[in-house]
């Protein structure tokens, strides 16, 4: 999308004077600044901070599990040490990376910058949900210096009200007004998409990156306030004793795991979705393609949103819900694999005759795809009743959500990372020390998580300190994988800090790109645009004439 | 906004203090914002009630004996009382509103006062009747005491907690709606909103309208269902 008002603006120097001109990086000086912003380019960079801390404490847990399990005894920690350990990886890395990452940090820098907008519609809301997002978090820290929690990530009850003797309602609270964080960046964007489209973006002239943070959205502004009040209860249970759970009572924990999994299943989606639109752009960027049934891959996302609530009870298969119940959720989680598998298609077509280069941005996107891919169809295999009631509660349940998740999710995340990097900071990074990062992070990963499934298919249950020796030889080459997946990562921090200072200056559009937030120079300056875009065709028009032109004469990254 | 044309910074005819923020074009599109956002806002608070009215559904229909005496020992005069004084409050609310379109500004601050002196009237009520559970031992907890020889006290006991937490939901919604009523009734006192611009208030008014609606239903199921049985 490039725009006729573009064209007549004094915008559009070269490289060179980029940094000359006031951006919002520049624009004003100061923590203060800062911390008060109601740029949501600044509040993105906030919450890339917020975010990438949580994510080494989330990895900091994953080490210690992976090393102790490196041997069949329990040799670095007891089962309750364990238990602390494992329920603080899922804590730290689902509500407070994975579910904020891409909205939170690309979504907010992007969605205005995409739709033409000078800011989403509720700057000061935004900022709050920042801020909120860092007291649920000091909360969840408090319990993690004060020993942790011991109930897993899922909080089940009864044992969560009424047997762990560890800080749940200090988590419960964290995870509580964390959830309300993720509703104010999901209000905020579903209003920004309707109210602050720039002329002529009508919707299906949207880049599909704000489709899919609209099928998001609504899923946070759905499912987020019912984990809400079901978290409210638990602590309720546990301080008041108020009994809703209690089967002493009468109260029944099943109802605890239906409203719990009808957020939670959701939140899964909240995590891929995103990351789906990251991927559509980077295919369609560096395929030099418009993205192959544009139509299908953006109401695939609003069909993945919807069947997404539909699905919950596939986590309860063997918690004594009826077979009529199992049977619908069944298939229902069956069909979620349709408007998924429409993604992974369309993406796969518009990489067909297209002149793709491997920039360190498409690595990930190429890992996404098949990654997603193994991720996806396992789970297909794990909705089906008879399998499911094998492989559940194993490493095979464990290594199909880290496919999705991570093999998904943190693919995506990083991908987006190298493609707007010159965008949010307008520099560049090392090309050769990328890929290998991207490589590392392939290579680390597979060598973790596959071995997983066959050690959960061969029956190793997961959330044990130890295991029969039989398993040790692929428990090793897992945390051998997760170490080699650890420089992957850290790379990245490294080279992205270096280039603020002494990356070269990136221009404006580094990749040739198309997309509203391309035409504006990097870093963007406060209001995002000198003058309002005029929008008069569709996303990803890569073969039209000046488009190629300019395509063939910018520099890319070597 | 893709029909409209993108005008000028500053929308026709907006007065002078009517506060258009800077990512917007035109005072209507701030308007259609807030108003989208309000809605969004109430619709997960729908979904946040809505998983107790799901507790309260499934427990109900485990237990309706024991979910009926429980109910009988509530207060339904106090609680029909509370429904008509917050049925009122919604009045005077939508009052409220009416006297900022037709630019009455005392007005405007009169109805807040009335509907902030009935949310209060509400709370008193409430913290009434709560006095009266806990003189009764009906608080879930050590000392509850359910005396019923046809249905097991624990069965109660739940039902109470629902009440206790549906109720008290409910009731800090009041005293945040009360609050925001406050700061606003202070805003229209200086002459912030007149007939060109009282967003907040209509917000507020759909806020507070919200928190009504929940205790409508909240009052048959808690007070009303199952009354006949005795």
């Amino acid at each position: 999308m490039s725009t006729s008002a573009v064209a007549e603006s004094p915008v559009v120097p070269g490289p060179e004077t980029a940094y000359e001109r006031p951006n919002y990086l520049n624009a004003v000086y100061g923590v203060r600044s800062w911390l008060l912003t109601r740029d949501h380019k600044r509040i993105a960079i906030l919450y890339l901070i917020s975010v990438t801390i949580f994510f080494a404490l989330g990895s900091l847990f994953a080490a210690l599990v992976r090393l102790e399990l490196l041997t069949p005894e329990g040799d670095l920690m007891g089962p309750d040490t364990y238990n602390r350990v494992f329920t603080m990886h899922g804590v730290v890395m689902v509500f407070f990376f994975l579910i904020p990452a891409i909205p939170a940090v690309l979504g907010n820098f992007l969605v205005p910058l995409m739709i033409g907008a000078k800011d989403l519609a509720m700057p000061k809301l935004n900022l709050a949900s920042w801020y909120v997002y860092n007291i649920g978090a000091a909360f969840t820290l408090w319990a993690i210096a004060n020993g942790g929690v011991d109930t897993g990530w899922t909080f089940y009850t009864p044992f969560s009200t009424n047997y762990s003797n560890t800080y749940v309602i200090s988590t419960a609270l964290g995870v509580f007004v964390a959830g309300f964080s993720s509703i104010f960046t999901g209000l905020n964007f579903i209003v920004t998409i309707h109210r602050m489209r720039a002329p002529g973006l009508t919707w299906f002239r949207l880049p599909l990156f704000i489709w899919s943070h609209y099928a998001t959205s609504l899923i946070i502004v759905l499912g987020t306030p019912v984990i809400a009040i079901t978290i409210l209860l638990v602590a309720a249970e546990r301080l008041l004793h108020l009994g809703v759970f209690d089967p002493r009572l009468g109260g029944d924990p099943i109802l605890f795991q239906h409203l719990f999994w009808f957020y939670s299943h959701p939140a899964v989606y909240i995590m891929i979705l995103p990351a789906m639109g990251v991927i559509s752009e980077l295919v369609a960027a560096f395929a030099r393609k418009r993205v192959f049934g544009y139509r299908f891959v953006a109401f695939a996302s609003v069909g993945i949103a919807v069947l997404g609530f539909l699905v919950w009870g596939h986590h309860m298969f063997v918690s004594g819900q009826s077979i009529y119940a199992a049977t619908i959720f069944s298939v229902l989680s069956m069909l979620v694999a349709v408007p998924s598998a429409i993604k992974v298609f369309n993406w796969t077509a518009t990489l067909y005759e297209g002149s793709i280069s491997y920039q360190t941005p498409m690595l990930y996107a190429l890992g996404f795809i098949g990654l997603f891919t193994i991720g996806g169809l396992t789970g297909v295999m794990i909705a089906t009743l008879g399998i499911d009631v094998h492989v559940h509660d194993t490493y095979f349940i464990v290594a199909h959500f880290h496919y999705i998740m991570v093999g998904g999710t943190i693919m995506a995340y990083m991908g987006g990372l190298h493609y707007w990097w010159p965008k949010i900071s307008g520099k560049l990074y090392p090309g050769f020390l990328s890929r290998l990062s991207a490589l590392l992070v392939f290579v680390g990963f597979n060598l973790t998580f596959a071995p997983q499934f066959i050690l959960g298919y061969l029956g190793m249950p997961r959330r044990y300190w130890s295991y029969p020796p039989e398993f040790q030889v692929l428990n090793v080459l897992s945390t051998a994988g997760a170490s080699i997946l650890g420089v992957g990562y850290v790379l990245p921090l490294f080279y992205f800090i270096w280039s603020m200072r002494y990356g070269k200056r990136s221009g404006d559009n580094p990749w040739g790109a198309v997309g509203l937030e391309w035409d504006t120079p990097s870093p963007p300056p406060t209001e995002n645009f000198y003058t309002t875009p005029v929008v008069t065709h569709g996303p990803y028009e890569y073969n039209r004439e000046e488009v190629h032109n300019r395509m063939t004469t910018e520099a890319t990254l070597g | 906004m893709a029909s409209q044309p993108l005008v000028e910074p500053h929308g026709h005819g907006a007065p002078h203090h009517a506060p258009l923020a800077h990512q917007f074009d035109t005072l209507e599109q701030q308007k259609e914002s807030s108003t989208l956002g309000m809605w969004l806002f109430l619709v997960t608070e729908i979904m946040f009630f809505g998983g107790l009215f799901l507790a309260y559904v499934v427990y109900r229909s485990q237990y309706p004996a024991a979910f009926s005496a429980a109910s009988h020992s509530l207060d339904v005069l106090l609680g029909g009382i509370n429904t008509a004084v917050l049925i009122g409050s919604s009045l005077t609310m939508a009052l409220a509103i009416w006297a900022a379109q037709v630019n009455w500004r005392k007005g405007i601050v009169i109805f807040l006062l009335a509907t902030i002196a009935l949310g209060s009237v509400f709370l008193g009520i409430k913290a009434v009747e709560y006095t009266d559970k806990f003189k009764h031992h009906h608080v879930p907890g050590a000392s509850f005491h359910f005396e019923d020889p046809r249905v097991q006290p624990e069965h109660a006991e739940i039902f109470f907690s629902l009440y206790f937490i549906m109720t008290g939901l409910h009731a800090t919604h009041m005293v945040i709606g009360i609050g925001v009523l406050a700061v606003l009734a202070i805003l229209s006192w200086k002459g912030k909103y007149s007939a060109e611009y009282y967003n907040p208030l209509e917000m507020a008014g759909l806020y507070w309208h919200f928190v009504d609606i929940v205790w409508i239903f909240l009052f048959p199921l808690l007070y009303l269902l199952g009354a006949h049985a005795r």
